[in-house]
């Protein structure tokens, strides 16, 4: 069993109690809500006749449903408009502050919440959402939840929860030009598996880590999910304490330097004990591009698609389906492959460093005809920031489309789909089957870097090539 | 599917009931229930869209829509099973589908953790017998009674031990797995934590 690990140490300060039935009562420090998973939860609330115990520990915003190109109200989908009434009202009922359309905070909400200081380190954090595991990259213990644990949330700020065991992931060396925490993440799943994290905490760590910008630890603690680790986190450094330090909701004056003191010794001690160790590569990692139907499918862009007696026994049922559906030969490259749309955006993605590495990447070029290409800032600070910046009009002028904040073609809740079997370059983090809206739409995961150089060249290609030419 | 749907209460001892077989690894919860189904605000009207991708592509072969299966409500399941999205919406259209308990090789976390919260029991068992069970039922219909407190699924002619966390198994059976009322009990303890914790003494009005 691990022993002083951060995780260890959050978990043990927010046990509340030791449940009848073998499982612990977790305090939860902050509460995400959105629209898509909490509306049931405040109806069984009603239901049992209870109230929300702490509303101040609660934070909503609006983001799967939103649409990107036109937000007047009412929505033009009937749907996404009661959804948004829903969170709305349930939020002024219960007095749950709530980052709406337009108030300069709104956006995916694990984009939104580190924004304005919300996630630190320390906290244990809960969401209706699996990408909570985003907030890890603070030294949080975040993990998402379902319906009934929000409304348990909720109804008692606590949750029945079993301790995870966990497993460092030690990332020795540096990543090479033209590689980026996106690649990092998807070579792990790769090496790991996408079940391997079933029962774990994901501690990242190592060099590879810690040379990482906050947004970039946010992308790799983000899929941790992908690997099957509900949580994932990474200690916090002076780079965590820096990026929280002003923001809206972060310690002020005096309290500050006492939080940083105690932010500083939650990390995992020298001699913490961990269930299972495994070591990465990082100067091994090459622009990686997903071939198949999970996250673990992938591959560096220059190699080919394995063949399936190259994979291990347990891995050839899912590669077979892969195969079939993507319409992809085994041993073929993945490099040439023709793209339709391009999207750059998403919680793993959709940040202003993305943003801005993308934007690097276009400029004075054109998406390739037969492209259609688009870009959903993470929130609404993202989208200002961008636009300060010109980036906006830069990715305009290279014909890629400027669009509103929110999840949009992550998953396709809202009007941005797929259509038929049209492959997409995704910044997003998920390629099953239907992910981005089309039964038999066809997804390749990818850095936004990668998307930005498929979005020219028309299919899939080695950025690496783009940034020779700078 | 079961077109009167209501949802279970109290304590579950035990589950009986036909087997239905699911082929595949690494089912994600958009195969179960793909997004666009997500907008509601009430988990009423999933039943009926549950696996709808799958469904339309496989023509009326999808197990879900083979009349052999109809009524069936112990789902047996191949690895991972579950994974990607948090969803409750997956395990919400299993149940009113019809499915009162999953035996499968593994589940993805949340998706478990969301089936023990709606009362839906998971077990786990060897790939083997998985799929020993899996080409059994193939051949025929397959009927199981599932022994929560003693974890075991038995028919007339097999017996299989499953296994499950013993914290699920406890909750079943002492009908906690619906853990709201529960977790209440700790009030005091609750209010005593959130003094407790630095971070809301350091910054206690944040918003």
């Amino acid at each position: 069993m691990s022993q002083n690990t951060l995780f260890d140490k959050v978990w043990d300060l927010h046990n509340v109690a030791d449940l009848p039935g073998g499982s612990s009562q977790l305090f939860i420090g902050l509460h995400l809500i959105h629209e898509v998973t909490s509306p049931q939860a405040f109806g069984a609330l009603k239901d049992k006749n209870l109230k929300v115990k702490f509303p101040s520990r609660t934070v909503a915003t609006v983001d799967h449903i939103v649409p990107t190109d036109n937000q007047t109200r009412p929505f033009k989908d009937n749907l996404a408009e009661q959804m948004i009434d829903t969170l709305e009202r349930n939020c002024s009922t219960h007095k749950i502050k709530f980052f709406n359309i337009g108030s300069g905070s709104q956006g995916i909400v694990h984009v939104v919440a580190p924004e304005l200081g919300l996630t630190q380190p320390g906290m244990t954090i809960a969401c209706g959402d699996s990408h909570t595991s985003t907030h890890g990259a603070f030294g949080s213990i975040a993990f998402g939840i379902g319906t009934s644990q929000v409304r348990d949330v909720l109804a008692s700020q606590t949750l029945a929860m079993n301790k995870l065991k966990v497993r460092q992931v030690f990332c020795k060396n540096k990543l090479s030009q033209g590689v980026f925490a996106k690649d990092l993440v998807l070579h792990i799943i790769n090496k790991l598996g996408v079940k391997a994290g079933v029962g774990f905490a994901y501690e990242f760590a190592g060099p590879a880590i810690h040379n990482l910008s906050m947004e970039e630890r946010m992308t790799i603690c983000n899929m941790s999910i992908e690997g099957g680790a509900r949580c994932g986190y990474i200690n916090p450094d002076q780079k965590t304490f820096d990026y929280i330090k002003n923001r809206r909701c972060s310690p002020k004056q005096e309290n500050w330097p006492k939080a940083v003191k105690w932010w500083k010794s939650l990390a995992s001690d020298k001699n913490a004990i961990f269930d299972d160790l495994c070591e990465i590569d990082a100067a091994n990692v090459e622009p990686t591009v997903t071939w198949g139907i999970t996250p673990g499918q992938s591959i560096g862009v220059n190699q080919k698609i394995p063949q399936l007696n190259e994979l291990s026994q347990e891995d050839q049922f899912i590669a077979k389906e892969a195969y079939e559906y993507m319409g992809f030969e085994p041993g073929q490259t993945i490099k040439n492959t023709p793209i339709d749309v391009c999207f750059i955006g998403s919680c793993t993605n959709g940040r202003i460093s993305d943003l801005r590495v993308a934007a690097k990447i276009i400029q004075n070029n054109k998406v390739a005809t037969n492209v259609t290409a688009f870009v959903v800032p993470g929130s609404e600070k993202v989208a200002k920031e961008a636009k300060r910046e010109g980036l906006d009009k830069l990715f305009q002028e290279a014909g890629f489309q400027w669009r509103e904040p929110g999840c949009s073609m992550c998953l396709a809740m809202n009007p941005d789909k797929l259509t038929g079997n049209q492959v997409s370059a995704s910044s997003s983090n998920r390629n099953f089957k239907g992910r981005q809206g089309s039964p038999t739409g066809r997804t390749l995961l990818m850095s936004p870097a990668m998307v930005a150089a498929a979005a020219i060249s028309g299919h899939v290609c080695d950025v690496r090539e783009f940034l020779k030419n700078e | 599917m079961n077109n009167e749907f209501r949802a279970p209460q109290g304590k579950i001892t035990k589950v009986i009931g036909s087997c239905i077989s699911l082929i595949g690894d690494d089912i994600d919860t958009d195969r179960i229930i793909p997004a666009r189904f997500l907008k509601c605000v009430n988990f009423d009207a999933l039943g009926k869209s549950v696996f709808e991708d799958d469904r339309i592509n496989l023509k009326g072969k999808h197990p879900f829509d083979l009349p052999v299966n109809m009524g069936a409500s112990i789902l047996i399941v191949n690895s991972n099973f579950g994974c990607g999205s948090s969803r409750e919406h997956a395990p919400q259209a299993l149940m009113r589908w019809g499915i009162k308990a999953i035996i499968g090789e593994s589940f993805a976390e949340i998706f478990y953790s969301n089936c023990i919260a709606i009362g839906i029991p998971c077990f786990t068992l060897s790939r083997e017998l998985i799929e020993e069970i899996q080409g059994k039922n193939q051949k025929k219909s397959l009927d199981f009674e599932i022994d929560i407190f003693n974890s075991i699924a038995f028919s007339k002619e097999d017996r299989y031990e499953l296994e499950i966390k013993e914290s699920s198994r406890n909750m079943f059976l002492s009908g906690e797995w619906d853990a709201t009322s529960t977790l209440l009990n700790n009030l005091k303890l609750i209010e005593a934590k959130i003094n407790e914790l630095p971070y809301i003494k350091l910054n206690g009005n944040y918003l």
